[in-house]
């Protein structure tokens, strides 16, 4: 018997993962070769998707970015036996790409059978839940503290600090709200973990409701993500038959469960007030803070509020100790931050590194520069609210406070790439139109400024009046930013902004075309 | 896809499940959508009086969710990409072409998480990496 392993990400399978699987099922059948195919998630190296997989010995043989039209090929260099292709890789696990990021949270990501918990268990699986059923609950959430991990839905807030409030409430009901409306342009490491690792972010779940005693939790999941939505279902019924969920987790007098909830096209439910009305089954407008969400937040009871990589980082923490996280990353970003390569790159996918790593390592040494080939014009950090970097500040570290000291934001750790085809001024109007689109409507500077921003911007590009327009637009920035109650309206000036002062030239150009 | 055409009872049948689900409405019209394709209008007031809420509150949540829809969905939906990341790919230029051919099918959408393999088009519920107009005339043919 064989094993080869064939990713059923979705996004493997959106370049043809699904039928190179039933092409090589085929073949062997034919040639009477015994192979057992096993879909795994993806390893994170989009770029070489379809990467199949095969067993051989104690290594994997990896093969990508695999075409229908090799398959013929691949069995004919014998590839069930490590031959040698011209889409070789060699040993999986030795691939520079790979090997030299510093894989924690996401360490089975690609490597398991995603539904498998033996194979969970026995990659290191349960054992962070089941130390902290052996543990007091301020201990617990001590060692979150401790740990230093922070907010990774994008706000970097300590999760040791929230959960410690949820705890100190005293209410008969608490909730763990997993927010997997990954809605940001270029962020995809909340569905791969799903997708390829479920049971992490369930073990995490279930640690967070062991440490702060709540007994139900709800994942929010996009709709856009169906196959996530599908896995994470089968992987809750596994988790239950097995006992890390129900009545009396891993033996425990610990009661927990989940529910998923599914998201239904709104970019602003992935903020966490938003996020709580839908769950509630109610039109997703934000909500004012105070009162936190961690006092009066799901059904008005205490609920934590984390961001999946949150809550999918806490195993390993309490596996391995907060010391041990809290030792990569630089200042007050600590531990690991699962960045993602999008856009026109060449070598896509997740990286996961210690904080500090510069922008120009993560784009140029992994990301192997553009797609197309084309010089980099600009990067998008943090989604469709974040910033606009210009090559000269690709020497940024990418951490919370250097990104935020230099104009920008983490958020959700995605990292677009734009070749010299963009025009920024497109895309700051862009932005507003988007913000048009996605405000829930709560807020005038956000519902109408989006509005007024995206025809202001309009009028600069038509050479209508620019110097006026352009003081307008940073005028409406600054009651935006200070006039909106969340991310939506408050962020949308930063990639308008950051266009503007990183990029004049975009803007300016037509000032003199039209004159 | 095949849809179950509009009822009381089938309406009724699919909201009997969820009777007891924490802030029903939203799932309520989700499940009614699967069922029936769209939201038809009478689901509203069945909704409404199912959980014991009112009208408008049903109303407001259906008008204010994209995916939601109260009219039968077209033979095919071509969704296209056309956030950041797809469009750093050149998402803008692919919808224009597939619109010249099946207009009326094609819709914007906001991120499918396929970002690293853009631009991504999602077709009849299938999603397409490294989409072009021959992978997706290929998926409708």
């Amino acid at each position: 018997m064989i094993n080869v392993y064939i990713p059923g990400d979705s996004a493997a399978v959106s370049v043809g993962a699904d039928e190179i699987a039933q092409e090589i099922i085929h073949r062997a059948e034919l040639a009477s070769l015994d192979i057992k195919i096993i879909r795994n998630g993806t390893r994170g190296a989009l770029w070489l998707e379809p990467l199949v997989e095969i067993e051989v010995g104690s290594v994997r043989i990896g093969y990508g970015p695999v075409q229908l039209a090799d398959v013929p090929s691949l069995f004919d260099s014998d590839f069930l036996h490590g031959g040698e292709h011209k889409l070789g890789i060699g040993v999986v696990d030795q691939l520079a790409w790979l090997a030299d990021q510093d894989r924690i949270t996401y360490k089975r990501v690609g490597i398991i059978d995603p539904l498998s918990m033996s194979d969970y268990e026995s990659h290191g699986g349960l054992a962070g839940i089941r130390r902290a059923l052996s543990m007091d609950q301020d201990v617990i959430i001590a060692e979150v503290t401790e740990s230093g991990l922070r907010g990774r839905g994008g706000a970097g807030f300590p999760a040791g600090i929230k959960w410690k409030t949820v705890y100190d409430t005293a209410s008969d009901t608490k909730y763990i709200c997993c927010n997997a409306d990954e809605g940001d342009s270029g962020t995809f490491a909340d569905r791969i973990l799903m997708e390829a690792d479920p049971f992490t972010l369930i073990e995490g779940m279930a640690i967070a409701a062991v440490a702060v005693s709540a007994t139900l939790g709800f994942i929010y999941i996009r709709s856009e993500y169906p196959t996530a939505i599908k896995q994470m279902e089968s992987a809750i019924g596994i988790a239950r038959e097995y006992g890390l969920l129900g009545q009396s987790i891993l033996g425990s007098h610990r009661t927990f469960d989940i529910k998923i909830r599914i998201g239904a096209g709104s970019y602003v439910c992935g903020e966490e007030t938003a996020m709580l009305e839908s769950i509630e089954g109610k039109r997703g407008v934000v909500r004012s803070k105070p009162p936190l969400p961690a006092i009066t937040g799901l059904f008005g009871k205490p609920t934590v509020i984390n961001n999946v990589l949150t809550l999918a980082s806490v195993p390993a923490i309490l596996a391995d100790g907060a010391g041990s996280y809290k030792a990569r990353g630089v200042g007050r970003s600590l531990g690991t931050q699962i960045f993602q390569l999008a856009g026109n790159i060449k070598k896509g996918g997740i990286v996961e590194t210690g904080f500090g790593i510069t922008l120009d390592q993560l784009i140029n040494n992994y990301g192997g520069g553009t797609l197309t080939g084309n010089p980099i014009k600009a990067v998008q950090i943090g989604g469709p609210l974040g910033a606009y970097f210009s090559p000269k500040n690709f020497d940024v570290s990418m951490d919370y406070e250097s990104l935020i000291a230099a104009g920008g934001m983490l958020g959700h750790g995605g990292v677009v790439v734009f070749d010299t085809a963009v025009d920024l001024a497109v895309q700051a109007r862009f932005a507003m139109e988007f913000c048009a689109i996605e405000s829930c409507g709560k807020c005038t500077p956000c519902r109408l400024g989006s509005t007024r921003g995206a025809e202001t911007i309009q009028k600069i590009i038509d050479g209508n009046n620019p110097d006026f327009n352009k003081r307008l637009l940073l005028d409406l920035c600054e009651v935006m930013t200070d006039g909106s109650l969340c991310a939506m309206g408050g962020l949308t000036p930063m990639p308008v902004k950051s266009a503007l002062a990183n990029f004049p030239e975009d803007f300016d150009q037509r000032v003199e075309a039209a004159k | 896809m095949t849809f179950t055409s509009w009822s009381k009872e089938a309406a009724l049948a699919v909201l009997e499940p969820i009777r007891d689900e924490p802030g029903p409405v939203l799932v309520a019209l989700q499940n009614i959508q699967n069922e029936f394709g769209f939201v038809p209008p009478d689901a509203v007031s069945v909704i409404a009086e199912f959980f014991n809420v009112s009208r408008a509150d049903v109303h407001g949540v259906l008008t204010f969710y994209h995916d939601l829809r109260t009219s039968p969905p077209l033979a095919n939906q071509i969704q296209i990409c056309v956030a950041e990341a797809c469009q750093a790919v050149g998402s803008r230029d692919l919808e224009e072409k597939i619109k010249a051919i099946h207009g009326d099918q094609v819709s914007d959408a906001f991120c499918f998480g396929n970002c690293a393999l853009g631009p991504a088009v999602m077709v009849n519920g299938k999603l397409i990496g490294r989409a072009t107009a021959e992978k997706i005339l290929q998926v409708l043919a």
